[in-house]
C-alpha cells in the first residue's frame, strides 16, 4: 500500500482531531456554564427585553455571594418576533450554549421550547404565562413563572383580600385585554377561573385591542359606556399609559383599576404619568419584600440602577439564572442531560418570589409560586396582598383624576 | 349603548382623520407632481415627531408652534433628498424607485432606534389631559387643536397651489411635463420643491400628532401604510381627496371599533379601501387615467 503525502496529511488530521476530541468533551463538561439568554431586546417589546437584561448584568455578583458558580452569558435578541426567536435559539446552541433562558413572551418562548426539546438543551423560562408550554410533555423545558390560570387564580384571591381590607367592592367591571398570545390566554382563563371564586362583580363587557394601538379612545369610550364601576386589565406598557390618558380625558373615574399583567406598575408608567399613575392595583408575579434574597437583589439592583425599581422582569430573570447556576453546581457538569436532571430536582428555598421556593413538578412547572397585589402610591410601589408577603395596606376607591 | 357614545367616538375619529389627512396630503402632493410614490412617508413623519420631541425638550414650546420649524426642516430634508437621491431615479422603473425609498425608510427607522432607543416617548403640554364638554359630547382638547392646525395648514397649501405663481408652475409640471419644459420651467427644481412641500406637510402632521400620540421608531411603516390607504381611498394625486380620505378612514376606524370590536378597527379601514377599489378604482375624488 502506497503512503503518499495526501494520505499522510489525512491520517495526521484524523489523528489530531481524534486526540483532541476527548479533551473538548471534558472541557465542555467541566468549565463555566454557557447560558444563552434570549430576550426581545429590539422590536415592539424592546423596552421589556432590555429591562430583563439589566438583571443579567448583575447576576454573577449575586451568585458569587450565594456560593454558586458564575455563568458565561451569551446574549440573543429575539427582535420581538417568533421566527427570529426560533433561529436565535438554534444559533446560540450552535455556538455552544449549554442551557437557555428566556424569553418574556409566550409566543417566542413556545418557539424556543420546541428548539430546546429537539436539541436536548434545557430551557429555563424566565417569563411566559401561556399554559401549553409546559403541557407538551417536554423533558428539557422548565418554567419558574406562573401560568395564566395561576396568575388569574391568585389575582381573584388577592382581589377578595383587597376588597375585604378596604371595604370597597365594585359591582360591575369591564375586562379589557391586549389581543396577543398572553392576552388571549388570560382572556380564555378569566371566565373559567372567576367561576371558582365568589366575586362581588359581574363582567359588563370584554374588550380586546391591538397591542400596537396608538389610540385607544374608542376602546375606553366603549368601556365607559357600559357604566361599569371598575376596570380589569391585561395590558402592556404603552397601552396602559394610553388607557390612563383616555380615562382622564374622557372624565371617567373608575373605583379601581385592577391589572393582571404588566404595564401599570412599570417605572416608565409611573414616570410618564406622575400623580395620574397612582391608584391602580396590579395582580402579578412579584417578589416577597420580606425575603432575605429579595432584599439582597433589591440592594444590588438599586446600586446598579438607582433610577429603576425592582420588578417582575428582574425578579424572574434573576431566578431563572439562579436555577441554572444551582443546577450546574449540583450536577457538577455542563452536560445538558445532567443539567436537566439537576433542574428537575431543584429545591431552592432561599429565593426572591413569594411562596415556598423553587421546585418543579413532573411537567417542569413551578406550581407552588404565589402572586402578589401591588399598588402604585406616590410614584412608588407597595405590596398590599397577600398579607404575609405585604408591606402596606390597600387603598380604594382610587382618588378621582380631577382631584389630584 | 347610549347615542352620545357614537357621537363622541365619531367626533374623535373625524378629528384624528383630519391630521391623518394632512399627513396623506404630503404623499398625494408628491405623487401628483413628481410621480414617485414615497415609501418612506411614515418614517419621515416619525423623524418629524422626534424633532418635535427634541425641540419641545429644549425650548418648551407648544408642538403647534413647533410645527413651523419642524415643517421647515422637513422641507429642506425633502428638497435635498429629491435633488440628491431621488432625482436620478425619476425615469427609472417603478421597482427601482420602490427599492430606493424602502431603503431610505429602513435607514431612517434604524437611525432613530440608535439615537432615541425603542421606548415610546411623548410630550406633555398644558392641555395634554384636557377635554371640552358640550352637553354629552366630550372632545379631546389635543385632538381639537391638532385638527384645527391641520385645517389651517391644508388651507394654506390649497391657497399656495391656487394663487401663487410657484404653485401654478408646480401644477403645470403635474399637468403636462413636456409643456412645462417648453415654456421654460425648471422642472427638476420644481420637482425638488414639490418633494420639499410634501415633506413639510408630513413634518407639520408629525408635530401635531406628537400632541396626540407617543412616538417609537417602529410606528413609521404603519403610518406609511395608513397614508397609502387614505390617498388611494381619496384618489391618488388629489389634494381634497387626501383630506376626505383621512376623514373617512378616521371615522370608519372609530365607528367600526365601537360597533363591532376595537381590535379589528383597522379591518374596517381596509374594508372601505376594498370597496373603493371595487367600485371607483381611481378613488373617490381621483381622476380616471387617460386611455
Amino acid at each position: 500500500m502506497s503512503f503518499d503525502r495526501r494520505r499522510f496529511n489525512q491520517t495526521l488530521a484524523a489523528a489530531t482531531l481524534g486526540s483532541l476530541a476527548p479533551f473538548n468533551i471534558a472541557r465542555a463538561q467541566s468549565g463555566r456554564l454557557k447560558v444563552g439568554v434570549l430576550l426581545p431586546r429590539s422590536g415592539i417589546q424592546a423596552g421589556i427585553g432590555q429591562d430583563c437584561h439589566r438583571v443579567v448584568e448583575i447576576t454573577n455578583g449575586l451568585l458569587r455571594d450565594l456560593g454558586l458558580p458564575a455563568l458565561d452569558i451569551m446574549n440573543g435578541d429575539t427582535e420581538s418576533n417568533v421566527d427570529v426567536a426560533r433561529s436565535r435559539a438554534e444559533r446560540l446552541i450552535g455556538e455552544g450554549a449549554q442551557l437557555l433562558v428566556g424569553a418574556f413572551d409566550s409566543g417566542q418562548t413556545t418557539a424556543i421550547a420546541q428548539v430546546a426539546e429537539q436539541r436536548g438543551i434545557p430551557l429555563v423560562i424566565n417569563i411566559a404565562a401561556a399554559p401549553p408550554i409546559t403541557e407538551q410533555g417536554y423533558k428539557f423545558v422548565f418554567r419558574n413563572f406562573a401560568t395564566a390560570p395561576m396568575i388569574l387564580g391568585d389575582a381573584f384571591a388577592n382581589q377578595l383580600e383587597v376588597f375585604a381590607a378596604t371595604g370597597v367592592s365594585p359591582k360591575s367591571v369591564v375586562f379589557m385585554h391586549v389581543n396577543d398570545t398572553f392576552g388571549q390566554a388570560m382572556q380564555r382563563g378569566f371566565t373559567g377561573v372567576m367561576k371558582k371564586f365568589t366575586m362581588p362583580y359581574t363582567v359588563a363587557d370584554t374588550i380586546a385591542y391591538d397591542p400596537a394601538a396608538r389610540d385607544l379612545s374608542v376602546e375606553v369610550a366603549k368601556a365607559k359606556a357600559t357604566g361599569a364601576e371598575a376596570l380589569v386589565m391585561v395590558s402592556r406598557l404603552n397601552d396602559a399609559i394610553l388607557i390612563t390618558r383616555e380615562l382622564v380625558k374622557q372624565r371617567w373615574n373608575p373605583t379601581a383599576v385592577l391589572s393582571m399583567g404588566p404595564g401599570w406598575y412599570e417605572d416608565q408608567y409611573l414616570k410618564t404619568l406622575g400623580k395620574l399613575g397612582d391608584g391602580p392595583i396590579s395582580f402579578v408575579p412579584w417578589y416577597d419584600p420580606n425575603k432575605k434574597l429579595a432584599q439582597q437583589l433589591q440592594a444590588a439592583h438599586q446600586k446598579a440602577y438607582p433610577d429603576i425599581s425592582l420588578n417582575t422582569n428582574h425578579v424572574y430573570t434573576f431566578e431563572a439564572l439562579l436555577v441554572a447556576a444551582d443546577a450546574h453546581k449540583r450536577a457538577g457538569s455542563t452536560d445538558p442531560k445532567a443539567l436537566a436532571d439537576a433542574i428537575r430536582a431543584t429545591n431552592i428555598t432561599n429565593n426572591v418570589s413569594p411562596g415556598p421556593g423553587i421546585q418543579f413538578d413532573a411537567k417542569g412547572q413551578n406550581s407552588k409560586l404565589k402572586n402578589s397585589a401591588i399598588q402604585n402610591r406616590g410614584g412608588k410601589l407597595v405590596t398590599v396582598a397577600p398579607k404575609d408577603a405585604a408591606d402596606a395596606k390597600p387603598q380604594l376607591p382610587m382618588t378621582p383624576y380631577d382631584k389630584r | 349603548m347610549p347615542v352620545e357614545i357614537y357621537l363622541n367616538v365619531a367626533a374623535s375619529g373625524l378629528l384624528t382623520g383630519l391630521v391623518y389627512g394632512l399627513m396623506a396630503l404630503g404623499l398625494s402632493v408628491i405623487f401628483g407632481v413628481v410621480r414617485v410614490v414615497n415609501f418612506a412617508h411614515g418614517e419621515m413623519m416619525t423623524l418629524a415627531m422626534y424633532l418635535t420631541l427634541v425641540l419641545f425638550s429644549a425650548l418648551k414650546l407648544d408642538p403647534l408652534i413647533l410645527l413651523v420649524p419642524v415643517a421647515a426642516v422637513l422641507f429642506v430634508f425633502g428638497y435635498l433628498l429629491q435633488r440628491g437621491l431621488i432625482n436620478p431615479f425619476i425615469n427609472r422603473p417603478e421597482h427601482s424607485q420602490f427599492m430606493l425609498l424602502v431603503a431610505v425608510a429602513l435607514v431612517l427607522v434604524n437611525v432613530q432606534l440608535i439615537v432615541f432607543g425603542p421606548d415610546a416617548q411623548g410630550i406633555r403640554t398644558a392641555y395634554s389631559f384636557d377635554s371640552f364638554q358640550l352637553g354629552a359630547l366630550i372632545v379631546d382638547a389635543s385632538k381639537v387643536y391638532a385638527a384645527g392646525a391641520a385645517l389651517v395648514v391644508a388651507g394654506a397649501l390649497f391657497a399656495f397651489f391656487r394663487w401663487t405663481l410657484l404653485g401654478k408652475a408646480i401644477r403645470a409640471c403635474a399637468d403636462n411635463y413636456d409643456g412645462a419644459r417648453v415654456v421654460g420651467l425648471d422642472v427638476k427644481r420644481l420637482y425638488a420643491l414639490t418633494f420639499g412641500i410634501g415633506s413639510a406637510c408630513v413634518g407639520a402632521a408629525g408635530a401635531m400628532l406628537m400632541a396626540v400620540i407617543d412616538v417609537t421608531p417602529t410606528i413609521g411603516p404603519a403610518y406609511t401604510l395608513l397614508a397609502f390607504v387614505i390617498v388611494i381611498t381619496g384618489g391618488l394625486g388629489s389634494m381634497p381627496g387626501a383630506l376626505l380620505g383621512g376623514l373617512l378612514i378616521g371615522l370608519t376606524e372609530a365607528l367600526g371599533g365601537v360597533l363591532f370590536t376595537p381590535s379589528a378597527k383597522s379591518m374596517f379601514a381596509f374594508g372601505l379601501l376594498v370597496l373603493v377599489l371595487l367600485f371607483r378604482p381611481q378613488g373617490i375624488l381621483g381622476r380616471k387615467a387617460a386611455a
